[in-house]
This record gives structure tokens, sequence and C-alpha cells, in this order.
């Protein structure tokens, strides 16, 4: 649904994206993430067909986007990242107005199905401007949805929301990407991880990882992390704990009594850790894996890119 | 011509929910009334009205020239402020459609606001015996809507460069009346002035059509002036898409 090739953008001297090459295929929601400036917007506003790219091609359902732009922009639904709206139009006629310019035919009933799909049948002839910030987000998707667009890209769709819109939002995305084709950019890096099937990393304008989010930390996982939860001290436990063969440090963790053991990779080693603990006279309260969250991948790969610390990992 | 439709019946609806569209139109009713009045109560008290229809509207142009750039200013200066610029180039919409529906949006209300100044020739033609010159009037008023289309084609093209609808307003109001300064250095006789004569944006209107001279040249003029400024306009447009 998605393909792109080579993509580069240039801002003067500056390119802003360099070589690009991905795709995205019918059904997948597919993450972009990286650091703000890393060229998320910039790759999206050229599959949008909002301004061209200096050189590589990008298609969208078929079309290319520059040479066949009107016809991509038709398969095509787009939440920029300031969401676009009309705050003097009421939520209706500005989803007309939206549905209008897709020519949508029986403009009024795709309407109320929108209105029903983003939650808002009853502020439908609300002022825009009178709404709260994640009713507005709502209207933002509801234009990009209102043409029942193949693709859908959105640019940090749940920035500024409170969590329990961002719950609702994230929701409405999956249910979205079960049919079409949606690409997602966020620096919020669990929001990634628990709506999407691939994860892109991009930092300075170029792809540094690709695959999806549970590979991605299986693959950097050099280490594997475990959190005992004791009312013990650091001090007792420490010596206790580094005496099983395979673990290679305690720590403090980020709470009082909780702490970060870790171990070599390769072999389960809770239950010989509860045993201990409990052996010792101590109580445990909770032990459980940690993970390398998708958090310190990301950490790491956009740090490698720094020229000064240029240590490649694989 | 459907996306062209649909963005002008956006902005014609918008202009009926904006408090300055109605301050402009009640503020031109008010002058125009006044000095109809002032006009009427003049010739009753001489005992003779002058016959004719035209009598709003010299006052009516001079309104004009500062409305038309407040019409216009945040035509495109606002969707570039708001973001919604986004939005409509990444609709399956052409720069031209864009431009065209705005400045199409724009006459129409404009037109709208103008229809019921018509009342002061009606009056007039009532009081007066035996009436107004009606074949003058249509031209003028014809004239009028060339002149206003060529106006806000060229706010049109000017919303565009800006972000800030008042920089709009102030840029379109400097283009207007330079235009309407060059008319002026066209009374003398050599080539410069000629050019400068048929560049002038009032005299075409004050010379022919405000006399009821329907002429092909004055019609041009107006015409390829407001085709010109839309596509100007759409030039922007793009170039705001390389940007």
């Amino acid at each position: 649904m998605i393909e792109v090739q080579n993509l580069t953008k240039f801002y003067g001297a500056h390119p802003a994206v360099s070589n690009l090459n991905f795709d995205a295929r019918q059904g997948e929601i597919l993450g972009f993430l990286g650091p703000n400036g890393a060229g998320k917007t910039t790759t999206m506003r050229i599959l949008t067909g909002y301004m061209p790219p200096s050189s590589g091609t990008a298609k969208v359902a078929g079309f290319d986007v520059v040479d066949q732009s009107l016809d991509a922009r038709r398969h095509i639904g787009y939440l920029p990242e300031t969401v676009p709206l009309y705050s003097d139009m009421s939520v209706r006629d500005y989803l007309t107005f939206m549905g209008s310019l897709r020519n949508v035919k029986d403009i009024d009933l795709r309407v109320d199905d929108v209105l029903e799909e983003i939650h808002l049948e009853e502020r439908e002839d609300s002022l825009i401007g009178s709404l709260s910030k994640g009713m507005r987000q709502r209207v933002g998707l509801g234009q990009a949805l209102v043409h029942q667009p193949d693709v859908l890209i959105l640019d940090e769709p749940t920035i500024g929301l409170d969590p329990g819109q961002i719950i609702e939002v994230r929701k409405l995305i999956q249910q979205l990407g079960e049919e079409r084709t949606v690409l997602l950019s966020t620096h919020i890096l669990s929001e990634a991880q628990q709506v999407c099937d691939r994860v892109l990393i991009i930092n300075n304008g170029s792809i540094v990882a690709e695959d999806s989010p549970g590979n991605l930390q299986a693959q950097m996982a050099g280490a594997e992390k475990l959190l005992v939860t004791t009312p013990a001290g650091l001090e007792e436990l420490k010596p206790l704990l580094e005496s099983i063969p395979g673990v290679t440090g305690v720590t403090d963790g980020v709470e009082l009594n909780r702490f970060e053991v870790t171990t070599s990779p390769g072999r389960d080693l809770r239950p010989e850790i509860a045993r201990k603990i409990v052996e010792a006279g101590m109580d445990l309260f909770e032990l459980g894996t940690a993970g390398v969250s998708l958090e310190e991948i990301f950490l790491q790969l956009t740090r490698e890119q720094h020229p000064e610390d240029n240590q490649e990992q694989d | 011509m459907h996306n062209i439709w649909v963005i002008a019946s956006r902005e014609f609806k918008q202009y009926f929910v904006s408090p300055l569209a109605y301050a402009m139109a009640a503020m031109l009713y008010l002058i125009l009334g006044f000095l109809f009045y002032v006009n009427i109560n003049f010739g009753l008290q001489n005992g003779q009205v002058t016959p004719d229809g035209r009598i709003v509207i010299g006052p009516m142009i001079t309104i004009l020239v500062f409305i038309t750039p407040l019409i216009t200013m945040r035509l495109l200066a606002d969707e570039q402020r708001m973001g919604t610029m986004e939005l409509l180039l990444t609709a399956p919409v052409r720069d031209f459609e864009l431009v065209v529906g705005k400045w199409l949006g724009a006459l129409g209300f404009i037109i709208v606001v103008l229809i019921p100044t018509w009342i002061y020739p009606l009056i007039m033609n009532w009081m007066t015996q035996p009436g107004i010159d009606q074949g003058v009037l249509v031209t003028a008023y014809l004239g009028l809507a060339l002149l206003m289309a060529a106006m806000l084609g060229v706010g049109t093209f000017v919303s565009g460069l800006f972000k800030n609808p008042f920089v709009a307003f102030l840029a379109t109001e400097a283009v207007i009346l330079g235009l309407w300064v060059v008319g002026a250095l066209g009374s003398g006789s050599g080539t410069v002035s000629q050019v400068a004569g048929y560049l002038g944006l009032v005299d075409h209107y004050y010379n022919n059509l405000y006399r009821g001279v329907l002429q092909i040249t004055d019609v041009t003029y107006y015409i390829s002036l407001t085709v010109l400024a839309l596509f100007l306009g759409a030039q922007v447009i793009q170039a705001r898409r390389w940007g």
C-alpha cells in the first residue's frame, strides 16, 4: 500500500530525510518512531502530497505521489501534527466539507457514521472551537476517515491527550488498522509497542532499525533483567543473589524496596532467586522480568548515530 | 469544478457567521444611506433632484477599495496560520481550484452585499420624472462587478503570500492603491503615459463603464487582471509546497 524508495528531502543544504526505503502492507499498522526533528513529519508530508521529495519515489495505493498526486491523495486520510480545524465551523459542517472535497457519496449518511465512530454524535452541532482538546483530536481523525481511505497517515495522533483519551484513540486506531494500512508517527515508545505491528526507528532522516516491537526487543536483549521486590536492604540482598551462578549484578531500582537484578541471557533464574530469598528468611513480595524496554533500544539506536561514539552493535 | 464549488460555498457561508463581514456591510449601508439622504435632501431644497441612479456608486467604490482587502485578507493567510492549509493541500484538490474557489466565495459574498444598494437607484427612479437611465445603471453595476472581481483576485493572491491576515490586508491595499495611482499617470500623451493609463485600475471604470459605455477593452482589462491574479495565487501555493 505504501512503497518508498530512496526518498530524500533537502531543506536548503540540510537533508531532512535521506535515502529512506520502506513499505507497508494492507492491514498493517506501521509505527514511525524517532526523536523530534528526525524526519517523521517530512516523510509523511511527502507521502500525502503536501510537498514533493528532492529525489526518490513514493507510491501510495499504487499511485506515485508526485506524478499521480491527486489519485494518491484520494486514497489517503491524513491527520497532521497540528490538528487542522476550522474553529468557527460545527463538527458536522466541517466533516461534510472535508467529505465533499473528497467527493464522498451520500455525505450526510457517511457523516452520521463517522460521528458515531469518533463518539461525537451529541456534539455534531457544536462549534469546533468550543470542544475539548481530546474531542478536537477525534474530529481531526474523523476528517481523515470520512472518505474511507485505504491508507491512514497519522502524525502523533495522541499528543496532548489525557490518559483516558489516549487509550480511546489507540483503540480506534487498532480497529482501523484491521483493514487499512496505518502509518503512525510517535515518540511515545509504549504507544508503538502497544499499537503497531511493525516499527521503523528513524533518526537524522535515516532508518536505523525496522522490525516488530517484540523482535526488536528480543534482538537487543543482550542481558536480561529481573525485578525483585523485598523489604530487605541492598547490602543483604546483593551478596546473597550474586552467589547464584548467572547473576551478574544487583542494583537499587527506581522504587523503594525494588531491586534490579541483571542475569546472563539464556537461563530463567527466577525459581532460584525466589528460593534463595525465602531460604534466607526474607520476605519476597514480587519477582518478575523487566526485559529491555523499547525506550532503551530507542536510546541505544539513536545514540549510535552520533559520530563521537560510533560503536555499531551488529 | 466540483472542488471549486465546495470551497467557494464554504467560504461564502463563513462570511455570514463572521462579525467582521456584518460590520463591513453595515458600515457600507450606513455611509451610502447617509450620502444618499444628504444628496436627495439637497436636491429637494433646490427643487430639483438630478435623476442619476449612480448616485451611490462613486462613494461606494472609494469604500470598497478599503473593504475588499478586508474580505480577502484571511482567505489564504488564515489557512496558513491555522495549519488548515496542510489539509487543503493534501486533499485531492488542484492548487488553482483552491485559489479560484476562495476567490469565488468572496465574490459571491460581495455581490450579495452590493445587491441591496440597488434600492437607492430604485428610490431615485420613483422620485424623479421620467426616472433614471436603466441602461447606464446596469452597465455601471456590471462594471462594478468586474472591478470587484479584479480587486478580490488581487486580494486572494496577496493573501497567499502571507501568514498574517493584517499584513495581507496592508499589502493588498498597497497593490490596489498602486494600481489606482498608476492610472493617474495616464493623463499625458506619451507611450508610457498610455500604458499607465491602460494599467490604471479604476480609469477603465470611470471613463467608460460608469458612463454606460460597454467596451471590449475595459472588460478584457478586468478579466485579464483577475485571471493573472488567480494564476499568480496558484503559483504562490505551488511555491509554498517546495518551500
